[in-house]
């Protein structure tokens, strides 16, 4: 066994888990990145825009060299009511800010898993992770259908469901009403036509749901190079006083003559849905424990106010700051919890806390 | 365009054998079997003529919406399809 331990696994090759596999294979660390889909990315959805500044942070020339869709330049919120659809002026909530890009996730994720095998670390796709393995209360390794991989570090990247830190009671299952779901349409329009009908760069529109008048979606529209996505999401615990169902809300949505003019004449490419975090409840508590740390959606590194979800940079953010966490770990030779409160320490006093306490805050002064 | 005709434009690979979610399609409240049926954004739950739950796997988008919304009653069992199987996006 021992010949065929790595120095860290990383379960999930998302933003978060490619981030923390470039940062530590960067820095020597023998790192295997184990994805379930056949590629990195194939897996992932956004609806959706990142927010470019931990990226940036990483990579200097990261403009010209990441598969970026467009810069958002224009942002546009709308009041819906009864299909009378209003403007509303731009919300500021003082987070961090940064240029933002409209991505796709199965080409986006693709690009930051090469730079990190360029780095030298290794993925192995098409190959889900079964069970954790524990021993005396410190996760060393995982279990994928016959195999069995131990690992000084098991990082875990995987995703909103969490469905490996919730087995090993790191991580709580997600409630009705902090999480959302969210459906989502790529229709392809062709560059020039997105050109004329939003102008030249990029554009983000934000539709509310009057929750006065029982709508209880929100819906969303993001210009790509050559296609758009356009998409709604609602609270999961919104199920229960909906009449439609979610397929019809989204049909609803891309019927709004707002919307219904923009796509006119696309084909759709892909039709996708993702859970996300609703709310912005930091729990660090859950984020390591003897021999294991938690990144990214797993660890609940969103903002989600409902008009503004962010969540894409955290995961980078969050990967960047777990690797750094196991780097000062090998120095000291030491991967137990305690050594990884290093790692709770960095994202308190990194931004991922204070712009989740600010839209936690807005979000309380809401209700 | 139907739910349907939309997920037909995805690309997947299905694994017929093994459904990843364990649908107790005889469960007794249907105030809960409805809240299912309308929020999974495939639309895999339907009530069908004879007024019973019918449920297709083949289609699903992974998201975890039904696990979310009724784990431990409706959902008896709920994990990822097997390594490489089930949804791949190729937009995302």
């Amino acid at each position: 066994m021992a010949d065929d331990k790595f120095g860290v696994i990383v379960v999930g090759a998302g933003l978060a888990g490619c981030a923390a596999a470039y940062a530590l294979a960067k820095a020597g660390v023998d790192v295997l990145v184990i994805e379930r889909g056949n590629y990195a990315g194939s897996k992932n959805v956004t609806g959706g825009m990142i927010y470019a500044h931990s990226l940036e942070k990483r990579f200097p020339d990261l403009a010209a060299c990441a598969p970026f869709e467009r810069r958002i330049t224009s942002e546009k919120f709308f009041l819906r009511a009864a299909n009378e659809v209003t403007g509303l002026e731009e919300k500021d909530y003082g987070l961090s800010s940064s240029d933002k890009y409209s991505i796709l996730r199965a080409k986006f994720d693709r690009w930051f898993a090469e730079k990190a095998e360029e780095m030298g670390a290794m993925f192995v796709c098409g190959i889900r992770v079964d069970e954790l393995i524990v021993r005396d209360g410190c996760v060393c390794g995982i279990v994928a259908g016959d195999e069995e991989m131990d690992a000084d570090v098991i990082i875990l990247a995987e995703g909103v469901n969490a469905v490996l830190a919730q087995k090993i009671g790191l991580r709580k299952d997600l409630s009705v009403d902090a999480a959302c779901v969210g459906a989502k349409e790529v229709i392809e329009l062709g560059e020039d036509l997105i050109n004329e009908r939003f102008g030249g760069e990029g554009a983000e529109w934000t539709f509310l749901g009057d929750r006065g008048k029982g709508e209880v979606c929100d819906g969303f529209l993001y210009t790509n190079r050559s296609s758009l996505s356009v998409g709604v999401m609602m609270t999961v615990a919104d199920a229960e006083k909906v009449v439609r169902k979610m397929p019809e809300m989204v049909e609803e949505f891309l019927s709004l003559p707002q919307v219904a003019e923009k796509i006119e004449g696309g084909v759709l490419l892909e039709y996708a849905a993702h859970l996300l975090h609703k709310g912005s409840a930091l729990n660090l508590e859950g984020i390591y424990a003897d021999g294991v740390l938690v990144v990214g959606d797993t660890a609940g590194f969103v903002c989600n106010t409902g008009d503004m979800v962010r969540g894409m940079d955290m995961a980078v953010e969050s990967g960047y700051l777990a690797a750094q966490a196991v780097i000062a770990a090998r120095a000291a030779g030491d991967f137990s919890a305690a050594q990884f409160s290093s790692y709770r320490k960095a994202i308190e006093e990194s931004y991922i806390s204070s712009d989740m306490k600010k839209c936690a805050a807005i979000l309380s002064t809401k209700q | 365009m139907t739910i349907e005709d939309k997920l037909g434009v995805n690309k997947y690979h299905t694994d017929e054998t093994n459904p990843h979610i364990d649908v107790d399609k005889k469960y007794p409240d249907e105030a809960e079997i409805m809240k299912v049926v309308r929020a999974c954004p495939a639309g895999l739950y339907k009530i069908v003529d004879d007024g019973t739950l019918f449920f297709e796997y083949l289609g699903c988008l992974e998201c975890g919406t039904c696990r979310v919304l009724s784990s431990g009653k409706l959902i008896r069992d709920w994990h990822y399809p097997r390594g490489s199987c089930g949804v791949e996006y190729r937009q995302g």
